[in-house]
């Protein structure tokens, strides 16, 4: 007898492909990126179809494929879930520490820096033409 | 406001006619200004580059500053309306 295409295997993998992958669009916005719940999901969504997909290739492999290949997808996804959670999860809140930087009540240290157009701008011009600087420290390498 | 990177001034004039930016973008590439806010994050740029670690200052006209954001994660910024929070309640 022919053995029936095992499917929930492939779409469980695919999910968790689009689950990664995806995070580069969620990311775009506040709501999706400060927690990725939407690739969680999709991640748990694909988990549980590998383990249906896992328990049909081994539980009825005379009816279902995938005693080969479906070890290979999980430990792939998993793999794939791994990578996200320490990118998303570890690596990028491996912050310094910043004890010295000044603090609330702390008069801002004065500096003078050249713009985009390669003139040199002061903190102080800044403070004098205006109510109030808003100063924003960048990762840049844009 | 204004912004600081480790960019050097062509890479952000780029950048803000891409984005479309009407506000400076400052130069650091030696990470002098970083380093006198204790801002460095040695190595985490691209080539292991040192860079700044994201963050927000409020600097009232006296110089004295009146609101920090230093960020635990570095996907996760200050966001426009908590900035603007910050000015309505330290500076009205």
């Amino acid at each position: 007898m022919k053995k029936s295409w095992n499917w929930t295997l492939w779409v469980g993998f695919l999910l968790v492909l689009v689950g990664f992958f995806s995070y580069a669009f969620f990311v775009l916005f506040p709501a999706t990126r400060d927690f990725p719940w939407v690739n969680l999901t999709l991640f748990c969504l694909g988990g549980i179809l590998l383990v249906v997909g896992l328990a049909r290739a081994f539980g009825r492999p005379q009816v279902f494929r995938g005693k080969i290949f479906g070890p290979i997808l999980a430990v792939i996804g998993l793999l794939v879930v791994g990578l996200f959670a320490y990118g998303v999860f570890y690596e990028v809140r491996q912050m310094p520490a910043s004890a010295g930087a000044p603090r609330i009540g702390e008069s801002a240290p004065e500096f003078t820096l050249p713009d985009q157009d390669a003139k040199p701008v002061a903190l102080s011009d800044i403070l004098r033409s205006s109510q109030a600087a808003v100063l924003i420290f960048y990762r840049g390498h844009w | 406001m204004v912004a600081i990177s480790v960019d050097p001034p062509e890479i952000s004039k780029r950048y803000c006619q891409k984005m479309g930016f009407t506000f400076p973008i400052l130069s650091d590439p030696k990470t002098e200004v970083i380093r006198r806010y204790d801002l460095l994050h040695k190595s985490a740029g691209p080539g292991g580059a040192d860079i700044a670690r994201p963050a927000e200052f409020l600097i009232d006209r006296s110089g004295t500053i009146r609101w920090v954001n230093l960020t635990e994660n570095a996907a996760v910024r200050a966001r426009p309306e908590q900035v603007l929070r910050a000015l309505d309640e330290q500076l009205k």
